[in-house]
């Protein structure tokens, strides 16, 4: 006896709550189903099992289509959902695994790219398929933001239906793949996705275009997207705050007036003190090469490199990090010859946030 | 001219793309009524078309506005070659034409395609001017309403129920006519598609017509059905129960309906009724209607004055006393004249109805059921359906000769269906032998008030129990005992019906749902040969299904079945025969004996221990299954009963017999002879498979319950969360080991492994019950069979679900406190009174609650479902008359869709699962977006008729043919009920008031 048609079909579509059908075939979420117990909990069997999981599967596959523009979900007519299990459906449908997201960040989201999954997948331990619907959710998701205006999250949030957590985990990565930041370097393999993301909502809220508020005037010449390219202008003026280490007065007389206000409250204060011009050196430097793409693209090998790589070998303590990042970027207001300011509180203030948050073990 | 259709195309939505090159879309939208066709303009390069069309009218007669479906069709233009469908929407606008009913037909409907399925959606408004049309020989029925539901729809009240009617047309099909060669699939499909609405518009308008010369305005319990009959034509048959409704919430409505038939009583006289003492033996009756409470309107008591054939039947009532001298035999004897009378005129004392209006069913007399097997030949002039009409006016003969043979004279509960493999088909009919209660059957209102008090005398719950007929004349061989709960009536030791329970039957413990299985090979034979053999072995099945249910019941430790279904289902080389039923320990029966074992080789030791071994299993079996279905009568000694329980034996309340061609009858007699029924004898290893097989049915896990009826006994605290579903399975045999035995153990696998797949889905809502649980099965081809399983899955509150002991006078109450019906009869003190008292879906009680002045807080709060900024509004299904926790304002129509998918790509379709799991979840769709479109948020009394499959997987290719019907209604959450009182409330107020003013 072979069963030749098996379905289940219900007014209301039921939706499985693990929501295994993402990634994998059906024999490996049958596997996963036994695994977690749920044979014994209901006294069924495998075959019931089987069955469930197929129709489970067949559902999905239907839905699939549907789930790639999730306002449709919400109009269509064929499948009944309850409102909260079609934002179950859209958030585990567009979830993403930590491993994966990893690879991929800041890569640009091609057919080349695409290509590498079948590597990925073997070094993440991630289904091949999982792997390939994470990653067309990126380009999908960037494909669609791409072109609009307007806040990169919210943005995400209309055309996606997705929660306000993962609409911003998808604002990261779409404007990660959108500037190309390396994130793959040895040296950041530490970092998380998490690390990044903050960086990302850091840099989308201050050095874009959108961030400045700024409307473009005339918007057929205005090319650039408000939220995902960073501000043209704002980098090139970057080149500005060389003087800070240029000028050889300006960076003793910078290198006092932190060292001043630290004595007594830094463990590592010698250490500081010895180290304070190549650190300014690197910080600013790095802001003064963002003119080129190669160079954005480097940014957080640079900042590791420069930064947080020689605190790090010192043994700075996360809090006299704060504590210096903090007196260095406020003491430059008492520099009386540096007349960029704002220039420099718009570049510290992003990059003493990213900063704080890539430095740990 | 009385008629005025007005179609308005607005816009589409989520179109496909229909051109590859631009990725677009040039939709425009052609619209058909009859022969007339309008089109919409071009809407360029869009996938969400805004046509916003004028007003196209229509100007046709209301006969065709009742047979034809609007047909809008959706094309792609294309310049250079011929336009491309993308698909169809068929409208049924038989809704629009009875007042009460839609006004408006408007909202979004899928655009559906035969081989594509749903292809984007379409927003179509449809509205129709009726004009008053005064001749009187007009072929239309327009303003008869049509109701799938089996029990008087819960916004109205029976005022007549007049009885049966039914009808069939016929057809070729277009499938097998000599053009389906040249046409593509499509065509084809689209072509069957449109003649199966045309036929089943045309048959309504038939039945209607017959209901309004029965003068009627209603028909309940409507089931259409169709027999694919091949090359021999295409059957569309439909029966249902004529009555006289008035709508509960309409005082206006109400008030002419009254007056009318009082007046007509005077002038004609109804034509097939010269006997005069149809409308009088409410006087005749030795009561007076003074006692009652209620006061006859005006209305009543003028009928009454002018009825002046009064006295003509006092006579009678001495003649009753003749027939039986225990108590209550006068009243027995009294109805079953009255009720004689009252059907006697009548080819057909038929009821399609499962549940009743409180005091309509007086006795039950047990499940009659016939079969014929018929050989199918063309029918040759579709315009004179006589041998189709012929052959189920035979069955229906022999149902009446069989309920007459049991002592009754109407049969409730009564279907019918067909099973066609090739030129062999096999009609059934089947329903419950009844004695009713003339009052509703004739201008009953007078007579209401009587029989009402009457009825209060008789003993409440245990009397549709009582035997029908004679004790000392009895059509075969039963056992009989004094009633267990009112100690004065016979009553048999088991009883089968194929209604639902009578809400007032007091019942003790839970019911469960009991199926028998069977199959039984058959040679593959041609014509006579094959009929001949199909013949033999029917009563062979239904000794072995009747069997089988019987042991199935004793190990369940109940003693009725509710709601029994017998499906004989023929294939080449096999039969199948599936029982279903609902198993329930009526209180007023006696309890069951157990099974017992008895070996043929007494000898053997280890053959006795073998025996015995079985014999402990049965007995713990019965004693679990009592403890779980918590079946705990009181204990009762002998002698207060008097007549001590003799050995117990099986007996039949199943009176069948089958006819082949030649019209030979069979009788069979099922009770067994003198064989002691309890005792299985285990004489070979067959008999042996059969107790082990009584065995292997699993109980359902814990927290479940199932049942086939509208309602589960012992449960009465449903809350909101339903879900409807249907599943479907095809196996396919291995053709080498086809035994009997082996077939019956893949059946019973099949459907138990099915059961066992829908517990496990369904487990989130436990506590659940499976509500009406319907298996269809089919055989397809050689070694394919199909089952297909609709049901609801209903949460209860497990916390009140302890409290199933009641008695029986509250049982009664709450009968009172959840029929509608009842609020208009009852004077309103009692209404309140019951109040504190109606456990039971307290939807229907709200009216009560409303009402009364003493609607006290005893209302459950249900959590509405979170209903966030959805923008498809909910439509739930269920194949069950009422909505647990709401409350039915208003019927939106009938819903009768049929639908045929095809693909040529099955493989890329996902294979036949994908291909079936899609089409059923398409239909849903349909469904609810045409409810939805007529203002209605439900379909009640939901049910998939047909579920046809046809798969040739080496040529890649499938189709499916799916036939559901069901009632379009508006249901208000109680909860909302509460809230915003200004709604229904009021109006549901009006009756009360306007009839008081009546009465006074």
């Amino acid at each position: 006896m072979t069963s030749e048609l098996d379905i289940f079909v219900g007014n209301t579509t039921l939706i499985d709550e693990d929501g295994l059908w993402v990634g994998g075939t059906v024999s490996d979420a049958v596997a996963l189903r036994v695994r977690s117990g749920i044979l014994e909990q209901t006294g069924a069997t495998a075959a019931v099992l089987q069955s469930d999981t197929m129709d489970h599967y067949r559902t999905f596959h239907m839905l699939e289509r549907l789930l790639h523009a999730p306002p449709k979900l919400l109009h269509q007519l064929i499948f009944q959902i309850p409102p909260s299990r079609q934002a179950l459906l859209i958030e585990r449908y567009y979830a993403f695994d930590e491993a994966f997201v990893r690879e991929v960040l800041g890569k640009k989201l091609s057919k080349g790219t695409k290509k590498d999954l079948d590597d990925i997948s073997p070094k993440t331990g991630i289904t091949l398929k999982s792997c390939r619907r994470q990653f067309d959710n990126f380009k999908r998701v960037f494909k669609v933001v791409e072109e609009m205006r307007g806040s990169l999250v919210d943005n995400i949030q209309q055309h996606f239906l997705l929660s306000d957590r993962l609409a911003r985990d998808y604002a990261a990565i779409v404007f990660f793949a959108n500037n190309r930041f390396e994130t793959g370097k040895k040296k950041l393999q530490y970092l998380s996705f998490g690390d990044f993301a903050f960086c990302a909502e850091l840099m989308i809220q201050n050095w874009t275009l959108g961030a400045v508020g700024e409307a473009p005037t005339d918007p057929d010449s205005q090319m650039d997207d408000m939220d995902m390219d960073l501000d043209k202008e704002f980098l090139q003026d970057l080149k500005e705050l060389k003087v800070l280490v240029a000028d050889k007065d300006l960076l003793d007389l910078h290198k006092s007036l932190v060292c001043t206000a630290l004595r007594g409250k830094l463990g590592v204060f010698s250490e500081m003190e010895a180290n304070f011009k190549n650190l300014s050196r690197g910080l600013v430097n790095v802001a003064a090469k963002l003119t080129h793409n190669k160079d954005v693209r480097d940014l957080f090998v640079d900042l590791v490199e420069k930064f947080v790589e020689p605190c790090r070998s010192d043994h700075w303590p996360l809090n006299d990090v704060r504590l210096f990042l903090n007196q260095y970027s406020a003491s430059v207001h008492s520099l009386d010859g540096f007349r960029h300011q704002a220039l420099w509180d718009r570049y510290m203030g992003t990059l003493r946030g990213c900063l704080l948050r890539l430095y740990h073990d | 001219m009385p008629g005025k259709l007005k179609v308005k195309i607005v816009a589409g939505r989520h179109l496909p793309v229909m051109d590859r090159a631009s990725d677009l879309t040039d939709a425009f939208v052609e619209v058909k009524f009859g022969n007339t066709t309008f089109k919409t303009d071009v809407y360029l390069k869009s996938l969400n078309p805004q046509w916003n069309s004028e007003w196209f009218k229509f100007e046709v007669d209301d006969e065709d506005l009742q047979d034809e479906p609007l047909q809008i069709t959706v094309l792609d233009h294309d310049t250079y070659s011929a336009n491309d469908a993308i698909g169809k929407v068929y409208i049924d606008i038989d809704p629009l034409l009875y007042s009460e009913a839609a006004t408006v037909i408007s909202g979004w409907f899928p655009i559906y395609d035969t081989i594509h399925g749903i292809r984007g959606e379409i927003n179509v408004v449809v509205k129709v001017d009726l004009f008053n049309d005064l001749n009187r020989f007009r072929q239309s029925s327009c303003g008869v309403k049509f109701f799938c539901t089996t029990s008087i729809p819960k916004c109205y009240r029976a005022v007549i129920i007049h009885g049966f009617v039914e009808e069939l047309v016929v057809n070729e099909d277009p499938e097998y006519q000599w053009i389906d060669r040249i046409r593509t699939p499509r065509a084809s499909n689209e072509a069957r598609q449109r003649l199966i609405s045309l036929m089943s518009g045309e048959l309504q308008r038939k039945i209607g017509l017959k209901v309004l010369e029965m003068r009627g305005n209603a028909v309940v319990g409507y089931l259409q059905c169709f027999d694919l009959e091949g090359e021999s034509g295409l059957v569309v048959r439909a029966i249902g129960t004529a009555c006289t409704l008035d709508k509960l919430s309409s005082p206006a409505a109400f008030l002419p309906a009254c007056n009318s038939p009082s007046k007509d009583m005077k002038e004609i006289p109804f034509n097939e009724d010269p006997n005069p003492n149809t409308h009088s033996s409410g006087p005749s009756t030795p009561l007076k209607n003074q006692t009652y409470s209620f006061s006859p309107s005006k209305s009543y008591s003028r009928q009454s004055s002018s009825s002046d054939t009064d006295l003509s039947l006092t006579p009678k009532t001495g003649m009753g006393s003749g027939s039986a001298g225990k108590e209550g035999g006068p009243f027995k004897a009294l109805l079953r004249q009255q009720t004689q009378s009252a059907l006697e005129q009548r080819e057909f004392p038929f009821f399609t109805l499962t549940a009743f209006p409180p005091g309509f069913l007086v006795h039950v007399g047990g499940v009659v059921s016939a079969r014929s097997v018929k050989l199918l030949d063309r029918i040759h002039n579709p315009d004179e359906p006589e041998t189709r009409d012929a052959w189920w006016a035979e069955i229906r003969q022999e149902i009446k000769s069989h309920a007459k043979a049991l002592g009754c004279h109407a049969v409730v509960g009564y279907s019918e269906s067909t099973s066609i493999c090739e030129e062999v088909c096999i009609l059934s009919a089947s329903g419950t032998a009844a004695v009713l209660n003339p009052r509703f059957l004739q201008d009953g209102t007078v007579e209401g008030c009587l029989e009402q008090r009457l009825e209060e005398n008789l003993p409440i719950g245990c009397g549709f129990c009582h035997i029908p007929y004679d004790e000392l004349n009895m059509p075969f061989p039963a056992h009989l005992t004094y009633c267990y709960n009112c100690r004065k009536q016979k009553v048999p030791d088991v009883l089968f019906t194929t209604i639902d329970l009578p809400t007032d039957a007091a019942v003790i413990g839970k019911g469960c749902l009991i199926q028998a299985r069977l199959c039984r090979l058959k040679k593959k034979a041609q014509a006579e040969a094959n009929a001949t053999a199909i013949s033999n072995l029917l009563p062979f099945m239904e000794y072995e299904v009747h069997t089988q249910l019987m042991n199935k019941l004793k190990l369940k430790g109940m003693n009725a079945l509710f709601g029994l279904r017998i499906q004989i289902t023929v294939g080449e080389n096999m039969l199948m025969g599936l029982a279903s039923a609902t198993g329930v320990y009526l209180a007023a029966l006696p309890t069951p004996g157990g099974i017992q074992i008895a070996g043929k080789t007494p000898n053997d030791g280890s053959y006795e221990q073998h025996i015995s071994h079985m014999q402990k299993k049965i007995n713990d079996t019965i004693a679990k299954n009592k403890e779980l279905y918590e079946i705990n009568p009181p204990e009762i000694s002998e002698e207060i009963i008097g007549s001590p329980i003799p050995e117990p034996r099986q007996r039949s309340r199943l009176l069948r017999s089958q006819s082949e061609s030649s019209d030979e009858v069979t009788e069979l007699d099922l009770s067994h002879g003198k064989k002691d029924a309890f005792v299985l004898e285990i004489d070979d290893t067959d008999a042996m498979e059969d107790v082990h097989s009584l065995l292997t049915d699993v109980p359902p896990p814990s927290g479940f319950y199932s049942c086939n009826t509208e309602i589960m006994p012992g449960i009465n605290n449903w809350t909101s969360e339903i879900q409807m579903f249907t599943s479907v399975r095809v196996i396919r045999l291995s053709s080498l080991n086809l035994t009997n035995q082996a077939l019956n153990k893949n059946f019973n696998d099949l459907c138990e492994n099915l059961l066992k797949s829908l517990y496990f889905k369904l487990r989130s809502m436990i506590p659940c019950c499976l509500c009406h649980v319907n298996f269809t099965v089919s055989l397809p081809e050689d070694e394919l069979i199909q089952v297909t399983v609709t049901a609801v899955a209903i949460t209860f509150d497990k916390n009140q679900a302890l409290q199933t002991t009641k008695t029986h006078v509250e049982k009664s109450l709450q009968r009172a406190s959840t029929d509608n019906e009842e609020l208009l009869q009852f004077p309103l003190e009692l209404c309140s009174d019951s109040l504190p008292s109606h456990p039971f879906p307290p939807a229907k009680a709200v009216t009560v609650e409303k009402a009364s002045p003493m609607g006290e807080g005893n209302f459950r709060n249900r959590s509405a479902p979170p209903c966030a900024n959805s923008t498809v509004g909910v439509v739930k299904m269920t194949p069950l008359s009422f909505i647990p926790g709401a409350k039915i304002t208003k019927y939106l129509g009938i819903i009768n869709m049929f639908f045929i998918r095809e693909t040529t790509s099955l493989r890329e379709e996902g294979g036949v699962s994908g291909f079936l799991h899609a089409f059923i979840a398409e239909v849903f769709a349909m469904v609810r977006a045409h409810v939805a479109a007529l203002g209605g948020n439900a379909v009640v009394s939901y049910i998939m008729k047909q579920c046809v499959f046809m798969e040739n997987p080496n040529k890649n290719q499938a189709q499916c043919l799916i036939n559901v019907s069901g009632d379009a209604v508006v249901f208000v959450r109680e909860s909302d009920l509460e809230v915003v009182p200004t709604q229904q409330p009021t109006a549901n107020c009006q009756p009360l008031c306007t009839e008081g003013e009546v009465t006074t």
